[in-house]
């Protein structure tokens, strides 16, 4: 019928609009079965409308989106068989414990009643769940209260699996917890379409990366592809002192073979490097033989700040919020 | 280790409306526990309707006439049935907001589940948190001297009149609750609370200056609470006007106009939740 080859995803030229302003604007994308990809943007690209759209919770004005073999508009229901979708918000019942909530949406799907229960348990051991699984969910942390999500949405083991900023307002041991149930579902076969406002995130999860502007996918392509258009890695170096500024940014600009940004009022140079660890050492070395004090040095990945920049050709109005993505610090 | 679970697949109209029912047993269920095990709305669900009646009954009702003659209490107690009935739409209201945006909607929209069975499932628990709420009431108002005097058929068809306005005042909180959001359905307190008293529900229409009277003679609960307090045998003459004579086919016509046109249209605003 209309079954694409392999293609658990496919949209073409998507629009939407909620009154004037367009929340699509010809939305493409293909994610290959089996695959994690993660649809990267700041608020208000248009990636939630996205996702609405494709677990058919929301009409495109136009366009095509298929989904599990099965077209959106047109066969809703089939394919509502075979998604999964976690929203923003985690649709948990704080009053029932954890195992009655997956029970619940276990019945819910129309499992008979053993069978909910059975599946519940699984669901429970995988997402490592079981000790807190007769607990109230009020009592759970955000991160627990996440994976119980995840795994309401996994109770029909569906082969296409939405996530809507599954890590958003988590810290980073919670986040961590989630980032392994989503490797955990990735890896039991199924399709994973996650969005997110962080490429750090994305990199850790994905094989893919489509990157929303405005209601359109503007880069589409493994992270490492979507990186090395961006520039890489930078090096973020902080002085101590403004007075050794211009010899620092000698320093940077001979490991980096371009000169830095400077940004002398926070003494701060920062440049792309590609030999990471290499670039890192040898500035580090240069700076402490030539005596210049150092307050940080930092090894990060671009923030999603940079790569607008770089995609769009223009800082987009987002804040700075955010733009401390990277963990690896090195001082 | 883990089974695969084959998507069910509803093949006739009967296993499709089994299933309806299925999903709202298994909504209603969850509703309930919620009851259950949440003290403070189990406080709630006790305390207020007693402070209302202890209030009302006493605190109030030293200064109250009832026209025509009779006790103040036996007269408030069907006016506190109905407002409580009439309030219950905030519950609904609410818990759909809640629903939707805690993002419980979205995910039964996007789950091969019976969109009636949503609903039905709502209507159940509202239904049964509502007898639970009379129930309570009415042990409040014998505590408190008032009782019914025409017999338990009359007093049973006064119980069903005020469980039909509540049926009716579900479709108008989903189909609201649908539009607000959780902030502004605790706001619908606001002009509710007014509404419940603009009518016989505390004080005859007819103590009442002449336009406000008239408003109130016409609201549909006037008609539920004076049809109740025919039924009852309590006191409280209506007055003249067409809608006080008529009192009985009003308290059953109401909520079935409410129900006819607040039905269809939540049904099609749930449908269009994806324009």
């Amino acid at each position: 019928m209309e079954r694409m080859n392999s293609l658990a995803v496919v949209a073409e030229g998507v629009r939407k609009h909620y009154g004037g302003a367009p929340a699509l604007d010809g939305f493409d994308l293909a994610v290959p079965e089996g695959t994690v990809c993660g649809l990267l943007g700041p608020n208000g690209a248009g990636k939630t409308t996205a996702v609405r759209v494709l677990t058919t919770l929301l009409r495109a004005d136009a366009g095509r989106a298929v989904v599990a073999g099965f077209d959106v508009a047109a066969r809703p229901a089939e394919v509502r068989y075979r998604i999964g979708l976690a929203g923003q918000n985690a649709a948990v019942d704080e009053i029932l414990t954890g195992r009655e909530n997956l029970e619940m949406w276990g019945r819910l799907y129309h499992l008979d009643a053993a069978t909910a229960r059975r599946r519940a348990g699984e669901l429970l051991d995988r997402f490592g769940l079981a000790a807190d699984a007769e607990k109230r969910v009020k009592h759970y942390s955000g991160g627990m209260r996440r994976r119980l999500d995840l795994a309401a949405a996994f109770v029909l083991a569906p082969s296409v699996l939405f996530l809507d900023e599954p890590t958003t307002g988590l810290d980073p041991r919670n986040r961590d917890e989630v980032w392994q149930a989503v490797r955990e579902l990735a890896a039991s076969g199924s399709t994973v379409l996650m969005t997110t406002q962080y490429l750090f995130e994305a990199d850790q999860l994905a094989h893919q990366i489509a990157v929303i502007d405005a209601g359109r996918v503007i880069a589409d392509g493994s992270p490492d592809e979507l990186k090395s258009m961006v520039g890489g890695d930078q090096i973020d170096l902080v002085v101590r002192d403004a007075a050794g500024l211009a010899e620092a940014a000698r320093v940077l600009a001979a490991a980096a073979g371009r000169d830095p940004v400077a940004d002398p009022g926070a003494r701060r140079l920062t440049a792309p490097v590609h030999d990471r660890i290499g670039a890192l050492t040898e500035v580090v070395r240069e700076l402490g033989e030539r005596g210049i004090a150092v307050e940080d040095v930092a090894l990060r990945r671009p923030t999603l700040d940079e790569v607008f920049l770089s995609l769009t050709g223009e800082r987009t109005a987002r804040a700075e919020e955010g733009g401390h993505g990277e963990e690896d610090r090195a001082a | 280790m883990t089974t695969l679970i084959a998507p069910v697949i509803p093949r006739s109209r009967l296993q499709r409306l089994r299933w309806t029912f299925a999903d709202g047993g298994v909504i209603a269920r969850g509703n309930l526990i919620h009851l259950v095990r949440n003290p403070s709305a189990i406080l709630n669900l006790l305390l207020y309707p007693a402070v209302m009646v202890l209030l009302f009954g006493y605190v109030f009702g030293s200064a109250m006439n009832v026209a025509g003659g009779g006790d103040y209490r036996e007269f408030l107690m069907p006016g506190m049935f109905a407002q409580t009935m009439t309030l219950g739409v905030m519950t609904t209201m609410i818990i759909v907001t809640n629903d939707a945006a805690r993002g419980v909607t979205d995910r039964f929209r996007s789950m091969p589940i019976s969109r009636s069975g949503v609903v039905l499932g709502r209507a159940c628990a509202d239904m049964v948190n509502s007898v639970l709420e009379l129930a309570v009431l009415l042990g409040c108002g014998l505590a408190v001297g008032w009782s019914w005097h025409r017999g338990a058929g009359n007093a049973l068809t006064a119980l069903g009149l005020l469980l039909l306005l509540r049926f009716a005042l579900i479709w108008v909180g989903i189909y609201l609750g649908l539009m607000l959001t959780p902030e502004s359905a605790s706001a619908a307190w606001m002009p509710l609370m007014p509404l419940t008293m603009l009518a016989n529900t505390f004080v005859s229409p007819e103590l009442m200056p002449g336009w406000m009277g008239a408003i109130s003679e016409w609201n549909p609960l006037s008609a539920t609470v004076a049809a109740c307090r025919e039924l009852f045998g309590n006191p409280g003459w209506g007055g003249d006007s067409w809608a006080a004579a008529h009192a009985l086919p009003l308290a059953v016509a109401w909520p079935v106009a409410l129900t006819l046109v607040f039905l269809p249209l939540s049904a099609r605003r749930y449908r269009r939740l994806d324009r």
